[in-house]
């Protein structure tokens, strides 16, 4: 497209890269709290070609990752009732929970299956009226109100054997927790592209009025993330702190209004437990009582044992920004995609998984 | 999780659309879309919904960004 290329240019990256050598004298660190940045950040070399003092963290961006063990044991005790069919994304069916993983209760004949979009869990709740097809809602901002909508759908079309088990996170507050948490050393944040796509800038208004730090949303091609660690940087050197949008092209202040308006017809926000960071209050979605015919959590019975983080593993350090995977023993060595101790090495966008595929060390 | 590609609009049939990428195709439903996309235009789909319609002309208004740092001496026209 049009106008659309130029942000994938390496030529272009080399440039953009020597404009923040020249205008960045002071030490940074930013946090990328979206793992296709993550992942973009390893793929493209961004890290290499940023000043030396100018460091890059990843945050709690991977919506699999920051689900709590908790929350997967419902999704496994979901899969072992008779006549439930468990419809998922795929990074889910592979994180371990406390004794068990979807993929595993699958080889034990649970009826498990992967689909792309909720609308096809929909169409499997249709072509099976006599089971209940239960759809685990993992994710952020940005996949919330693709649920949400397909919520609608089942009741507006009366599929009544479709519900969702709401597991979905909302990032700003988590961005809270982790600021007022004081662990958290980071001077800007790389805010997410597509969750802003929903949410627009008002959320980050927030955050920076509280603790002075400066956000900039940006795109994923290697163009985007430079130009958006450029705006973070004229900030620092200026000693301001703003919400900036590098990825105007996807983000409009206000949002997507139409999404925001279906995912606040069928969910509210309510409190949520993320892994390595707990409870944080407001940064789950529960459903409203309008649509509570679709919720698992009151359907079926779910309560499950608390359970403990796999022995060993520091996905939640990790999650917090407090730690990288080559500072955990088992990385590489015990724990590998193949065989992942924690979800961080299960998802393509978990740090550890990045990190496995990309790093030297 | 959050990938969503941009994706050019090749077939409007009520509120589903097809769209296509480097040859792929997929097919995206309009229920959240925030600005309903005409045919040639590109949206941002993410697990079967498009959730945007990318406006041309914020694009371009990137790229005359890096013409002021001069890391581009032209914006392509
Ligand atoms: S390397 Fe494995 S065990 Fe270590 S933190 Fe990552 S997922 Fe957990």
């Amino acid at each position: 497209m049009k106008y659309l290329t130029e942000y994938r240019d390496g030529s272009l990256a080399s440039k953009m890269a020597e404009r923040i050598k020249a205008i960045s004298t002071k030490p940074a660190r930013f946090m990328e709290i979206c793992g296709t940045h993550t992942v973009a950040i390893f793929k493209h070399g961004i890290r290499d070609v940023l000043p030396e003092h100018i460091g890059l963290i990843s945050g709690p961006g991977c919506p699999v990752c920051v689900t709590a063990t908790r929350d997967i044991d419902k999704a496994i005790k979901l899969s072992r009732i008779p006549d439930v069919i468990v419809a998922t994304f795929g990074d889910m069916v592979r994180v371990p929970g406390s004794e068990s993983s979807l993929q595993k209760e699958k080889g034990l004949g649970a009826d498990v299956r992967m689909v792309y979009s909720t609308m096809d869990a929909i169409e499997i709740a249709r072509q099976n009226p006599n089971k209940k097809v239960v759809f685990l809602g993992i994710g952020f901002e940005t996949t919330a109100p693709t649920i949400a909508a397909a919520v609608v759908a089942a009741q507006a079309q009366g599929v009544n054997n479709f519900s969702v088990l709401s597991c979905h996170k909302l990032l700003p507050p988590a961005m809270d927790a982790l600021l007022s948490g004081g662990e958290l050393d980071v001077n800007g944040f790389m805010c997410p592209g597509h969750v802003s796509t929903i949410i627009g800038t008002a959320p980050y208004e927030v955050v920076v009025a509280q603790y002075h730090t400066p956000c900039v949303v940006m795109g994923f091609e290697p163009l985007d993330i430079l130009q958006g660690i450029y705006m973070l940087v004229s900030q620092i050197e200026a000693g301001e702190a703003r919400v900036e949008i590098q990825y105007r092209r996807a983000v409009a202040p206000e949002g997507n209004p139409n999404a925001l308006k279906t995912l606040d017809r069928v969910f509210e926000p309510c409190d949520s437990p993320w892994r390595g960071l707990g409870m944080i209050p407001k940064s789950g979605l529960a459903f409203r009582e309008a649509y509570r015919a679709h919720d698992a959590e009151a359907l079926f019975d779910l309560e499950v044992p608390d359970s403990p983080e796999p022995p060993g593993c520091k996905c939640g350090d990790i999650l917090r920004g407090v730690n990288t995977p080559i500072e955990c023993k088992l990385f590489r060595k015990v724990c590998n995609p193949e065989n992942p101790v924690g979800p961080c090495m299960v998802s393509s966008e978990g740090t550890c998984a990045a990190y496995y595929r990309y790093s030297q060390v | 999780m959050c990938v969503a590609a941009p994706m050019k609009v090749i077939e409007i049939e009520g509120d589903i659309i097809r769209a296509e990428l480097g040859g792929m195709t997929k097919e995206a439903n309009l229920a959240i879309v925030d600005e309903r996309p005409e045919l040639g235009d590109y949206v941002i789909i993410h697990a079967g919904f498009a959730l945007h319609r990318i406006d041309p002309e914020e694009a371009k208004i990137t790229l005359a960004l890096w013409k002021e740092m001069g890391v581009i001496d032209e914006i392509p026209d």
